[in-house]
């Protein structure tokens, strides 16, 4: 049963604390865990942004890393080692977190779509220098070919195709990170949610609602809490909130036997259907017009679906960096203070738990993470 | 599982998984087919386990049926009509759906 | 936001709606009332205008609290009020925008006030076996009468507590039905306890009346009431072959074919939840109620509530909720004076008062059982939706799930087409149970639209004069 001591310092203290118990965060934790290093997870309350819970469940590849070809490593890492880790999960807490990778689709409408699409892969590809990028494009006659049985629109042209892409649980990926968690004897404080964190000799205190947790080591994996927590200890990573709206169906027979970026069906039989993207400051109501233009294409690429009922929408915030791409940054003012933002921690979390972790245990970063620091916001910004 | 009352209510006919029934004019979907057999009216999704109606006004949602070709609807919520076709919901529904058409 | 189409848009038609309408339309203001159900009369004068029509018999057997209500159905029509039958609202924004559909097309409706009266339902009843074919709520039952003149055929048994259990045996004896058993959770102890309330309940005594002369009915009938049971569950493989329970240290099984529940009404909070108002928690009858102010008022200057959507208080004390509901709207309009407010609601501020009255004593006569609020057997569906069940909710609890939305997260519970209806007070209960916690410290479900489900093809096809083109 989690601790949930008010008012005091435990005395104990833990050789990191992971502020947020979302993707990230539990994450990170299994990692350290196997490392034989003591892990306290801090986490806020229940009627909270927790965009963890807001998600597709895509594990995807196509198109991440625009601009930033280490992301688009960091991304084929995670993917290539999505299965270990399910299968893991799957034997020790018998949560199946449904992670299938039959490859996964972007559905293009029309002429200017596929152009502008195929222009921007080409230049992923490019910005890789000629390094194999395993995305392609298909016509329409191939398209139909992959999803036999299912009857798209006439404006679906084409579309761009990866056999890495794939998808998984979000939900069950959550629970069995967290049931892991404490399988190997992490400590998991609900309803502790985080106001500051401050030096105390080697190590630091993390200030929480219902008490102060020690540990030598600091992880913030807060979504966008990070934007308060960060920058009093040098982690001032800019990121902002991005609307995204999801429509679910009730649960159907099987008819989609792959995911694509804006249609994909759980293994309970519902469908999920995106995607949007509102600057809406931290404002997570529903918006009917946004609701209604995800209905609207949905329909015209696959007008089958139009009979469905919706059941459920929800919108989320992303936590978007300017650039699109993660950062894994340890502070210069507070070594040891770790800040991590990225919008992806589904796709992340196999790569986080098993890579990312062994970084924040005092290993050398990955190759990768020359690109995910603080500093290219700088040169962003003076460029 | 049901009898009916005398009522002066016209008769409707109306046809429940194939067999003919007749029902009366204002009776929901839901009482006509619980007053024609007891028993299940649909299978779960999930398990496959037997349901029937439980609340009778729209907020259980255990009483979605096949109606009119149409899956998952709240038999509770619709009134019969001449010549409706009424099937039982077994598992989760097919994609197309053919209203006005035999399920 | 867009011109309103209308000053007030009224959800719901039962009392507190047609009284709020009708009160609403006479002081001068266009009014429409949107209801999902054919016809006007909520739940509790659900058909009256039909059964007087078809079945003028049962009005007898229903009652003549039942029959009140064609006074207000026939109210409502005379006024005049713009009616929206057959339309279900499956989303209300902040700002008053109402969105309905027929089933075909999804409509919006644009009003200055919006009232929400969306009345309340049966609280669920999760016993073992109540998943089962023919087990039914007792408001299932007369609503079987009401609309369909239906009676269940063979052995009834009718089991837990609270004001429609006697009613509905008691009109199920007058309609010739098969009762086998009247098994209610009632102890003397809830006795007990509610005899101190008794001397502030105004109509305590016409309610207390009225009871003791249906069990003298039920049982002259032949029916036996046994009282005081617990353990119930329902038994059968397919459907309910009838029910066990314990009853003065012993255990018995009485045979039934139909399995009617009953422990009392709550709220139905979906809309006012997704509308992310503020809700309290009815420590005495475990339920969650939104915050309202004065006449129905909330935090939101155009959003009101009337009826036992803010609070159980039954059919005639939500009539004048409605009448005052209306009268503060025209007041924060400026259509009423003070003065004139205090003049017009008099009437209906001593008629709720009334009839609120009798509450605290029927609260604590009728309390729901512990074990019915949180399922000690662990094989106990829960969620009725998913199939989930109490273990596995004590389970997700125990991973320290800091509330309902993330075990929603875990277990999917929630998740289906009833989108927690069934299943959130439950899991609410055992969640504080199994952190040591309030209901109030544990929250509830979030609500999101759609309130019920629509098609896609109905959310593709809206017309929204003020959207960007979905050109994708």
């Amino acid at each position: 049963m989690p601790d949930q001591s008010a008012h005091r310092n435990s005395g104990r203290r833990f050789d990191v604390a992971v502020i947020g118990g979302g993707m990230i965060g539990p994450a990170l934790s299994l990692g350290l865990l196997a490392r034989g290093l003591s892990v306290c997870i801090l986490d806020e309350g229940d009627d909270v942004l927790r965009v963890a819970r807001g998600n597709f469940g895509l594990v995807w590849f196509q198109g991440k890393g625009f601009g930033m070809p280490r992301y688009v490593d960091w991304s084929r890492r995670s993917a290539s080692l999505y299965p270990d880790f399910a299968a893991e999960l799957k034997e020790s807490t018998g949560v199946d977190i449904g992670h299938a990778n039959p490859g996964g689709l972007e559905l293009l409408l029309g002429d200017d779509e596929l152009a502008h699409r195929q222009h921007f892969i080409g230049q992923i590809y490019q910005q890789g220098g000629g390094k194999e990028y395993e995305v392609e494009f298909l016509d329409r006659k191939q398209v139909d070919e992959m999803l036999p049985g299912v009857t798209l629109g006439d404006e679906v042209v084409g579309a761009s195709y990866s056999p890495l892409d794939g998808h998984v649980n979000p939900l069950f990926l959550l629970r069995a990170m967290h049931t892991r968690f404490q399988q190997l004897g992490g400590t998991y404080k609900p309803h502790h949610r985080v106001s500051g964190v401050r030096k105390n000799g080697a190590a630091y205190d993390v200030m929480t609602e219902a008490g102060t947790v020690s540990a030598a080591k600091v992880v913030i994996a807060a979504g966008h809490g990070l934007k308060e927590l960060g920058p009093p200890l040098g982690l001032d990573i800019p990121i902002r909130p991005q609307r995204g709206h999801i429509l679910v169906t009730e649960r159907t027979k099987q008819i989609l036997p792959m995911p694509m970026s804006a249609f994909r069906q759980t293994a309970e039989g519902s469908i999920m259907l995106g995607v949007s993207a509102e600057e809406a400051g931290y404002n997570d109501l529903v918006d009917t017009a946004t609701v209604a233009k995800i209905a609207g294409r949905a329909a015209r690429v696959i007008p089958a679906l139009r009979g469905l009922n919706i059941v459920r929408s929800w919108a989320a915030l992303r936590v978007l960096t300017p650039d699109k791409c993660p950062v894994y940054a340890e502070s210069q003012s507070h070594p040891g203070i770790y800040g991590i933002a990225s919008h992806s921690g589904v796709t992340l979390a196999a790569v986080n738990a098993k890579v990312a972790a062994n970084w924040i245990a005092g290993d050398p970063p990955p190759e990768e993470f020359q690109a995910f620091g603080v500093e290219r916001f700088d040169a962003q910004k003076t460029a | 599982m049901l009898k009916r009352r005398h009522s002066n209510a016209e008769i409707v006919r109306i046809t429940v998984d194939g067999e003919a029934v007749e029902a009366r004019a204002g009776e929901s979907v839901a009482a006509a087919v619980l007053a024609h057999t007891g028993g299940a009216t649909r299978s779960t999704p999930v398990s496959g386990a037997p349901r029937a109606p439980y609340c009778l006004m729209g907020v259980c949602f255990e009483c979605l049926m096949v109606i009119d070709g149409v899956p998952n609807r709240q038999a509770c919520m619709i009134r019969v009509r001449d010549g409706m076709s009424v099937t039982r919901q077994d598992g989760a529904r097919d994609l197309e759906g053919a209203p006005g058409g035999e399920a | 936001m867009s011109t309103p189409d209308y000053d007030i848009a009224v959800i719901g038609a039962g009392p507190a709606g047609m009284a709020a309408a009708h009160e609403a339309k006479n002081l001068g203001f266009k009014v429409i009332v949107i209801d999902e159900q054919d016809g006007p009369g909520g739940q509790i004068y659900r058909d009256v205008e039909r059964v007087a029509m078809q079945r003028a018999h049962d009005l007898d057997v229903l009652g003549p609290d039942y029959k009140y209500g064609f006074g207000l159905v026939d109210g409502l029509r005379a006024s005049g009020v713009e009616h929206l039958k057959g339309h279900t609202v499956w989303q209300i924004e902040r700002d008053g925008t109402v969105w309905c559909s027929d089933g075909e097309k999804a409509k919006r409706i644009i009003a200055r006030r919006v009232l929400l009266a969306t009345g309340a339902m049966e609280r669920p009843v999760p016993v073992p076996g109540w998943t089962l074919p023919g087990a039914m709520t007792a408001g299932a039952a007369q609503i079987l009468m009401k609309s369909a003149g239906m009676v269940p055929a063979g052995p009834i048994a009718i089991c837990g507590s609270g004001p429609l259990l006697l009613l509905i045996a008691d009109q199920l004896v007058r309609a010739g039905a098969d009762i086998a058993v009247i098994a209610e959770t009632t102890t003397f102890g809830d006795y007990l306890r509610a005899a101190p309330k008794l001397p502030q309940a105004l109509l305590g005594i016409e309610y207390l009346q009225k009871g003791i002369a249906m069990r003298r009915r039920i049982k002259a009938a032949g029916v036996e009431i046994a009282s005081g049971i617990s353990a119930l569950r329902i038994n059968g493989t397919d459907k309910a072959e009838g029910v066990s329970f314990k009853q003065g240290g012993r255990t018995r099984t009485v045979a039934a074919s139909t399995v009617l529940l009953h422990q009392g009404v709550v709220p139905n909070t979906q809309a006012t939840r997704q509308l992310r108002l503020e809700h309290l928690w009815h420590a005495g009858q475990h339920y969650w109620y939104p915050k309202t102010g004065a006449n129905g008022s909330t935090e939101l200057e155009n959003i009101f509530i009337a009826g036992d959507g803010a609070g159980i208080n039954g059919a005639r004390a939500a009539e004048a909720s409605g009448r005052l509901t209306a009268l503060q709207i025209a007041r924060s309009l400026d259509a009423v004076s003070d003065a004139d407010f205090d003049l017009k609601a008099q009437p209906w501020q001593s008629e709720l008062k009334r009839h609120q009255s009798v509450r605290p004593m029927l609260d604590a006569l009728f309390t729901p059982p512990g074990e019915i609020l949180n399922p000690s057997d662990d094989a106990t569906i829960v969620c009725r939706c998913e199939e989930i069940t109490a273990g596995d909710v004590r389970k997700a609890a125990a991973l320290g799930a800091p509330g309902p939305n993330q075990l929603k997260a875990f277990l999917r519970a929630g998740m289906g087409p009833c989108q927690g209806r069934m299943c959130g007070l439950t899991v609410v209960e055992i969640l504080a149970a199994a952190q040591r916690k309030t209901p109030a410290e544990i929250g509830a479900y979030r609500i999101r639209p759609p309130l019920k489900p629509l098609t896609l093809a109905e959310l593709a096809d809206m017309e929204l004069p003020d959207a960007e083109s979905d050109a994708g």
